[in-house]
């Protein structure tokens, strides 16, 4: 309890004007969490928006693969020369969509928002345990957003290997031109960005450990904040060994050394490198790859959680399972890697172990699921956006999960891997659903971040358009999978019976350009909202957590005072016997006398008594 | 109203900017017509926001005078949303029957191979088991949102959990899972560890993928596909084929995967460049092919293109080898046709087929090279089809 004291005073310090803000200390090298979030937020707004239209220009070329688009030529130049894209470029957008979508919108986008957010918020601290460190987060980030980009300005343009970046392809510089400088600035925009991840996590981890409020035990914490701190924690223990990857790799590019490479000949010329081997790139590259799905789709999975007991007016149910299932998750996360590896000629032995692994992972995915549904089961559910997209994510959780089912399994997945089945799979599972998580907890938290609400109705168009058009564009994915035809082809040309796709191709690029055009109605909801929305109140959703009992206006340090004390779980939603259908976490027993259940005094023999003495005089036997 | 005006505002702004864009550039006489269609999309798509916003003002001017006549809140959106679900649900519902009888009819026709027949069992095991899940927790949480939703004299209802319930629904998906493991675990292992049957050996047949082809490599007489050695390779041996090693010399060269139906294969697969993906999807085969390792894939082709034809109704089906691990420029392009033919035609096709070893190699290899050498070789070929079966030995054997 004395860090609690110790922020108290460092509030002191600043509460009393000696902390002059200029315009660059707050909103650009801000150490306040919540700008800091809000900072991720745009900067994962703005990269969502360009991985988006990435996607549509490759979804162009797939739909109308013979067409001339003259505009495209405008716009790109030399990569879409007479209107067409050019096959290598084709690959780069598809890579760098897969990298910003992945990276720098799901993770840093989602985590770094809303861990941000709502870790100090919700466990009650003032700020971060290191706000510098916390800033520098931002900025290795934004840094690693800006070369990643860059590399679309360069002559050979953008890493175009896939976002697997798989050596040799993406070692040797002649293997394609995306493997020339580009591939470099893909290398080193990655390691920044795992250097703000590392950040990010390591505060995450020690706020959450170390800065908790009076009586925030670890199980009166809410689900978001276990699936954040579970969640840095898997990337603290995976995401090192992507740095190690892509040491290893810029070595074999740049220094000659042959980690990954041997035996290899480009028609007749003859490389150097003997010894290595390109399996080992997909095991250090994988370790972390699989829980970086999870990395994405677990804030998510907290966000969602919350948000839908609070809009069903009811307690989550199994709190405890809900726990025990990220932990779980996190846990058997780091040894499932090799499921992506089914086919690469691994020992088949190999193969037969993470087929094991990885289906145990399905039961608690599985549990979670159920939970959600029972949680809604009997309750008084208000749609507002936030708890739309909720529900959205519960449907795609389950969508794609059950397709998981099938690509764990090692002997369908010799016919399923690197198909259209697995882009179907991936975009449900962790793309749809991670972003309607994130769009979730955007609408939800809206109010504490902006102290503004956003437009409802918008909202509604914007969900329900997105909701529909995901599925019209991932929906049919599958059966192009199930028809053999594997993932990254420029066109569907070469194949004859690849023709018979052509239909539904253009049916799913037009889904997702009108998927695209509804986010205009977020985009503008957000911004307009921003400075215009109706202003909030202080718990405009009449929610449980903490973060809702500071004030409506932003104050660095969070609460005026003394920082509330924790009583009781989060999830106290239409408790029998209370007056309002929901008890702040900072109520204590003694105001909630009339709704206390034996069970909440967690075996406090004195509470239990003065409960009981207080029962026999103010209950008379109901019913 | 204020989003009225501020959609307005974008609306102009916008408007503007697309007919600079239209007028600017008429010096271009074909990009005028592209800059007239695109200014009319964008027109149209603004036309649209102007609509929705006319329809948002409109809800607006009806709540606001609900409020104003203190009656009770128009539109219930709750009541919307949660039937909207529910319509979600039941057109959903028939989009996936629609899908899976329509697109589902398109997908890959039975496997042609043994194994193949396995993986599609559990295929449809497993199609079954997680089509069930998916619709009916979907039919749950769709139709949960709508019974339950907001009722204002109403309370929900205070359940934080049940172990019971909790214990079952961890339970039955393990118990689930496990069969579907056991069921996938030892079907690998039956594709993967196969005991070689001396009397039914398989055709070795050594494939090797480089930017963007596949290299096809039959063995001779003595059913041994050589060694090869990537320092070897030079412009007349891209594959690198070491002609020293005795079981190199009568190796084919093929232009096509021809495989006699109902004999094991066993494929060699490796690469020259960058990983590649063997994809053979109508045999259920899939398998990288990776620079500096070699892999294995043995399997038995129990469908003729002939029948496959018959049986798809398709007088043009083919089986088709693809590359299916992202390689370059023309991994969309890196084919291979595969023929599947009674055991007599493979005879008939192989005895066709040309020894790698060439004259000019001969000479980079020191290798004797006369004049009734190259027709010495071709008899060696043409009696291959005869001599298949016989037994690697008896054929060095012979040799000497
Ligand atoms: C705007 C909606 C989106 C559309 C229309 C879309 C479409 C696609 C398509 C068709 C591909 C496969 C291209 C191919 O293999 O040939 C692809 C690749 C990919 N997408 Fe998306 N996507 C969208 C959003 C997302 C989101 C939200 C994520 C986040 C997880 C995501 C992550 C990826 C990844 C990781 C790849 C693989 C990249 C690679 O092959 O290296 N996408 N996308
Ligand atoms: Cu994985
Ligand atoms: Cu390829």
């Amino acid at each position: 309890m004395s860090t609690i004291s110790l922020h108290d005073t460092h509030h002191d310090d600043h509460g009393h004007g000696h902390h002059h803000e200029t315009f660059l200390t707050k909103y650009v090298f801000s150490q306040d969490h919540k700008m800091i979030a809000k900072q991720f937020l745009i900067t994962g707004i703005i990269m969502a928006v360009i991985a988006m239209l990435l996607s549509i220009l490759f979804r162009i070329q797939l739909a109308w693969p013979d067409k001339s688009f003259p505009l495209l030529e405008t716009f790109l130049g030399k990569w879409a020369e007479g209107g067409r894209i050019k096959p290598d470029f084709f690959l780069a957008l598809v890579t760098i969509h897969g990298t910003i979508m992945v990276f720098f919108v799901l993770t840093a986008g989602l985590s770094g928002t809303f861990s941000n957010l709502l870790i100090p918020l919700q466990v009650g601290a003032r700020d971060m345990a290191s706000p510098f460190m916390n800033m520098l987060s931002y900025w290795f980030f934004f840094v690693a957003c800006v070369i990643m980009m860059g590399s679309f300005f360069i002559q050979t343009g953008p890493a175009s290997a896939g976002w697997t970046v798989y050596p040799p392809l993406s070692a040797v510089p002649k293997a394609m031109p995306g493997s020339g400088l580009g591939m470099t600035l893909w290398l080193i925009s990655m390691i920044l960005f795992v250097a703000s991840s590392l950040m990010g996590g390591i505060n995450y981890v020690s706020t959450i450990l170390n800065m908790r409020t009076k009586g925030m035990s670890l199980w009166k914490m809410p689900l978001t904040i276990w699936a954040f701190f579970l969640t840095a924690i898997l990337g603290i223990l995976s995401f090192p060994v992507l740095v190690a990857g892509v040491v290893l790799l810029i070595f074999d590019r740049s220094f000659g050394t042959s980690f990954y490479l041997s035996d290899i000949v480009f028609g007749t010329e003859i490389l150097s490198n003997e010894g290595g081997s390109p399996i080992l790139w997909q095991h250090l590259f994988w370790f972390l790859g699989h829980p970086e799905v999870y990395i994405v789709i677990m804030p998510a999975m907290g966000l969602s959680s919350e948000i839908i007991a609070v809009n069903s007016r009811k307690p989550i149910f199994g709190y405890h399972a809900m726990v025990y299932s990220l932990i779980g998750i996190t846990v058997l996360s780091l040894i499932v890697w090799g499921h992506h590896m089914f086919v690469t000629g691994m020992n088949p032995f190999l193969g037969g172990v993470f087929m094991i692994t990885t289906l145990i992972i399905a039961v608690p995915s599985a549990v979670k699921t159920f939970n959600w549904l029972a949680t809604l089961w009997r309750g008084n559910i208000r749609f507002t956006p936030g708890m739309l997209f909720a529900i959205g994510m519960v449907s795609f959780f389950i969508s794609g999960g059950v397709t998981g089912i099938w690509l764990g399994n090692a002997s369908l997945d010799i016919n399923l891997h690197d198909t259209y089945f697995v882009v179907a799979h991936f975009h449900l599972v962790m793309g749809a659903a991670a972003i309607f998580g994130m769009l979730a907890g955007v609408y939800h938290w809206f109010p504490k971040m902006f102290g503004r609400m956003m437009d409802v109705k918008l909202a509604y168009l914007h969900f329900w358009v997105t909701f529909i058009c995901a599925y019209l564009v991932f929906f049919p994915l599958h059966f192009i999978g199930l028809d053999g035809v594997p993932r990254r082809y420029y066109a569907f040309t070469e194949f004859e019976f690849m023709d018979k796709w052509i239909t539904v191709n253009i049916l799913v690029t037009w889904s997702a350009i009108i998927a695209a055009l509804a986010q205009i109605a977020f985009l503008f909801n957000f911004f307009y909202s921003i400075f215009k929305g109706k202003k909030a109140t202080q718990n405009p959703w009449q929610a449980n957590t903490l973060e809702w009992t500071t004030p409506v206006e932003r104050l660095h340090g969070n609460w005026p005072g003394e920082i509330p004390t924790v009583y009781r779980w989060p999830y106290d939603y239409s408790k029998p016997g209370a007056e309002e259908d929901f008890i702040g976490q900072n109520v204590p027993f003694s105001q909630t006398m009339s709704s206390n259940l034996p069970h909440d005094f967690e075996g406090n023999e004195e509470g239990e008594r003065i409960q009981r003495e207080w029962e026999a005089v103010n209950k008379p036997v109901q019913e | 109203m204020a989003a009225l005006a501020a959609l307005f505002i974008m609306c102009s702004s916008v408007n503007a900017f697309a007919q600079d864009a239209a007028t600017a550039t008429t010096k271009a006489v074909d990009m005028a017509k592209v800059h007239k269609t695109t200014a009319f999309y964008v027109l149209l798509f603004l036309l649209l926001c102007l609509f929705i916003a006319i329809i948002g003002k409109a809800l607006k001017v009806y709540e606001l005078t609900r409020e104003t006549q203190d009656k009770p809140e128009g539109i219930n959106w709750n009541t919307i949303n949660a039937v909207i679900f529910v319509l979600f649900l039941i057109v959903g519902l028939y989009g996936v029957y629609w899908e899976y009888s329509v697109h589902g009819k398109m997908i890959l026709p039975e496997a042609a191979s043994e194994h193949g027949k396995k993986i599609d069992e559990m295929f449809n095991v497993t199609l079954w088991v997680t089509t069930l899940v998916f619709i009916l927790t979907h039919i749950v949480l769709f139709i949960f949102t709508y019974v339950y939703r907001y009722n204002k004299n109403r309370r929900a209802y205070y359940y934080p959990h049940n172990n019971t319930i909790e214990r079952i629904w961890t339970i039955v998906p393990a118990i689930v899972l496990t069969y579907l493991v056991l069921m996938g675990f030892f079907t690998w292992r039956s594709i993967f560890y196969k005991a070689e049957d001396p009397k039914n050996r398989a055709i070795s047949i050594e494939v090797t993928s480089s930017q963007f082809l596949w290299d096809i490599r039959y063995p001779g007489p003595d059913a041994v596909v050589g060694k090869r050695n990537y320092k070897l390779t030079t412009a007349i041996n891209g594959l690198g084929i070491d002609f020293n090693d005795k079981n190199s010399i009568d190796d084919l060269l093929a232009d096509e995967i021809v495989l006699p139906v109902n004999k094991p294969v066993r494929f060699i697969l490796s690469s020259k460049d960058v990983i590649h993906s063997f994809y053979m999807p109508h045999f259920r085969v899939q398998l990288n092919t990776v620079p500096g390792m070699t892999s294995y894939f043995e399997f038995t082709p129990t469908i003729t293109t002939e029948e496959m034809r018959t049986k798809t109704n398709d007088p043009k089906f083919n089986y088709i080898l693809l590359c299916s691990k992202i390689c370059g420029t023309n991994h969309f392009n890196m084919q291979k046709n595969v023929r599947v033919v009674s055991e007599g035609e493979y005879k008939e096709w192989l005895a066709a087929q040309h020894p790698y070893l060439t004259d000019d190699l001969r000479k980079a290899f020191n290798l004797p090279v006369s004049v009734e050498a190259a027709p010495a070789v071709k008899d060696t070929t043409a009696t291959t089809a005869a001599k298949v079966e016989l037994d690697v030995k008896n054929q060095l054997a012979l040799k000497k």
